[in-house]
């Protein structure tokens, strides 16, 4: 490597000590000969705490989960490990719910990272291209004999998380400002996240509906999909569950399957 | 709201704005959560500022906040972290976010800062302060000639405030952002509250940076609050904080600078514990005050 010159390596030396309380910090003055020690903490204490405020923004059904004080501690040590890469902080935290994972202190709440993908694709819904939705005359509009090989177009903002725990229903609560009763964390749960307006909606699927839905993302033709999530969910009803995903606008446009293909 | 103005693969063209002008106003931060107040109030005499990065998503709430916003105001778009005072080239996926925002919503303003924010990989999320040398000058001036290039209009350039400074300077403050200006023909956005805040930190006068800086240059003007702590040595430390009311030491300097610059549209700064919209709104108020006294005394003085 080509040594740096000593503009780049005092842009280095700053750097490196901002989320590291543990490096010395840089070869910078304070004005007449003062001292500097509290002046680069200034900077250390905006970059950290600036960033553990935008995972509290990200992620605020986590924090009432936990609470202030853990949660911030729990985000520091997320900050310093994994700073954001990009200067768009809506896009940052994308790690976090892997880390709330493995994070010593949060394995007494093992639904806890569910929760925090739930809020993460929350996030990614708002931000999402605006696009319309499928309407029920869109779909009603394909002839019944094509509707088995039909293909969907997924919605930008749609999103899936499937927890083993009740991770939707602990969200919904943290999330509004109701006094929240007993949750029963262990059944599960999953997440069909989409914004068909201006509101985010987070809904709790049927069973069966995670299956069929991740197949249709995936493209699979509806007959396929459906059969998928009946094999899974022996449950599944199939007019429910397509009811729903137009209802939540998780797609956008449906392409008939091709009549001579057999 | 109406949906059917949005982008996307199906929508109709977006919209475009009026051309509002922005000389002699006083203006505020926008934050959504006072959306609903400021559309209760109607078309205002007034202007916004928005951060650029928070309307860098695809689509959602953020962009139909701003193009109501847009429709009866005009509006600054303030750049947070280009890192044009940084050591690496410009992030060119950024960069054409921001020509793109700058196309969708035709701000009267456009602005950044003179200070860094990401090294190599990793984005910090603070105004980093640079040494100010002849290869940092250089620096600065290519990444304005190419924001200038690629958003066909002059950027201005905010001056930072700090808290210490490098031992590599090899010239101040106002002698670099002269530089800068001459040779990228950049306009500046005056923080007078940075230059309070740098001016009690680093010990000069405020008064003195104020009567080296280019005020002719000078395209916006930032007013915010700060906050107080002290240095190694017990001695007042004031922090650039955005997070209360403008002092009354920098509402004192504002008066001077816009006997001297004319009236330049004025912004009120707030990003921390964000007020209800009537007490931000009193602030930008204030400072209209002091925009249209001066207007009063200058048509005096001509007739």
């Amino acid at each position: 490597m080509r040594p740096l010159d000593p503009i780049a390596r005092s842009y280095a030396a700053f750097s490196s000590a901002l989320l590291d309380p543990e490096r010395a910090m840089p070869a910078v003055v304070g004005p007449n000969g003062k001292m500097a020690g509290k002046r680069y903490n200034v900077y250390r204490n905006n970059v950290t705490v600036s960033l553990i405020d935008s995972l509290a923004a990200i992620y605020p059904a986590v924090q009432r989960v936990t609470g202030v004080d853990f949660f911030r501690a729990m985000a520091r040590f997320h900050v310093r490990a994994m700073p954001p890469v990009s200067p768009l902080l809506f896009e940052y935290g994308r790690d976090f719910p892997n880390f709330i994972d493995t994070y010593e202190y949060a394995q007494g709440l093992p639904w806890l990272a569910d929760v925090a993908r739930i809020e993460r694709a929350w996030l990614d819904a708002y931000h999402a291209a605006d696009v319309t939705p499928l309407s029920a005359e869109m779909l009603a509009a394909i002839p019944p004999e094509l509707l088995a090989r039909a293909v969907l177009t997924t919605h930008p903002a749609t999103r899936i998380v499937r927890s083993r725990y009740g991770a939707v229903t602990i969200f919904a609560a943290k999330r509004s400002n109701r006094p929240v009763g007993y949750i029963g964390a262990g059944i599960p749960e999953d997440a069909l996240i989409t914004r068909p307006d201006a509101e985010v909606v987070v809904r709790n699927l049927p069973e069966g509906g995670a299956e069929f839905l991740t197949s249709l993302m995936a493209g699979q033709p509806l007959g396929e999909a459906a059969a998928s999530a009946l094999q899974g969910s022996p449950q599944f009803d199939i007019a429910a569950n397509i009811a729903g995903m137009i209802e939540a606008g998780a797609f956008t446009t449906i392409n008939p399957g091709d009549i001579h293909a057999s | 709201m109406n949906a059917t103005v949005l982008s996307g693969p199906h929508a109709v063209e977006p919209p475009r704005f009026p051309a509002l002008r922005v000389r002699g106003l006083a203006g505020s931060s926008f934050k959504h959560e006072h959306l609903a107040a400021i559309l209760d109030e109607g078309r205002q005499r007034r202007f916004f500022e928005v951060h650029a990065e928070n309307y860098m998503g695809a689509g959602g709430p953020p962009h139909r906040a701003l193009e109501v916003i847009r429709r009866d105001h005009p509006v600054s778009l303030h750049g947070v972290c280009m890192s044009i005072g940084g050591p690496g080239p410009l992030d060119k996926a950024h960069l054409a976010r921001f020509r793109d925002l700058v196309e969708r919503y035709e701000p009267a303003l456009v602005s950044e800062h003179l200070a860094w924010s990401t090294h190599e990989n990793t984005y910090f999320n603070d105004l980093l302060p640079l040494p100010y040398t002849e290869a940092t000058l250089r620096r600065v001036c290519d990444h304005i000639d190419q924001v200038q290039e690629a958003i066909w209009r002059p950027l201005l350039l905010e001056n930072p405030s700090t808290y210490l400074a490098f031992s590599e300077s090899t010239m101040g403050e106002t002698e670099f952002i002269w530089r800068v200006t001459e040779r990228t023909g950049c306009g500046l956005l005056l923080d007078v509250n940075n230059v309070f805040v740098s001016a009690v930190n680093h010990g000069f006068s405020a008064l003195e940076y104020l009567s080296d800086f280019p005020l002719a240059r000078v395209g916006e003007i930032h007013l915010a609050g700060h906050a107080e702590q002290e240095d190694d040595e017990g001695d007042l430390l004031l922090i650039d904080s955005h997070d209360g009311p403008v002092a009354d030491a920098v509402w004192k300097l504002y008066e001077i600078v816009i006997g001297r610059c004319g009236p330049v549209p004025t912004l009120i700064e707030w990003d921390s514990k964000i007020p209800d919209w009537s007490t931000l709104k009193a602030e930008a108020c204030a400072a209209q005050k002091i925009l249209d006294q001066h207007h009063r005394e200058v048509q005096h003085a001509a007739a």
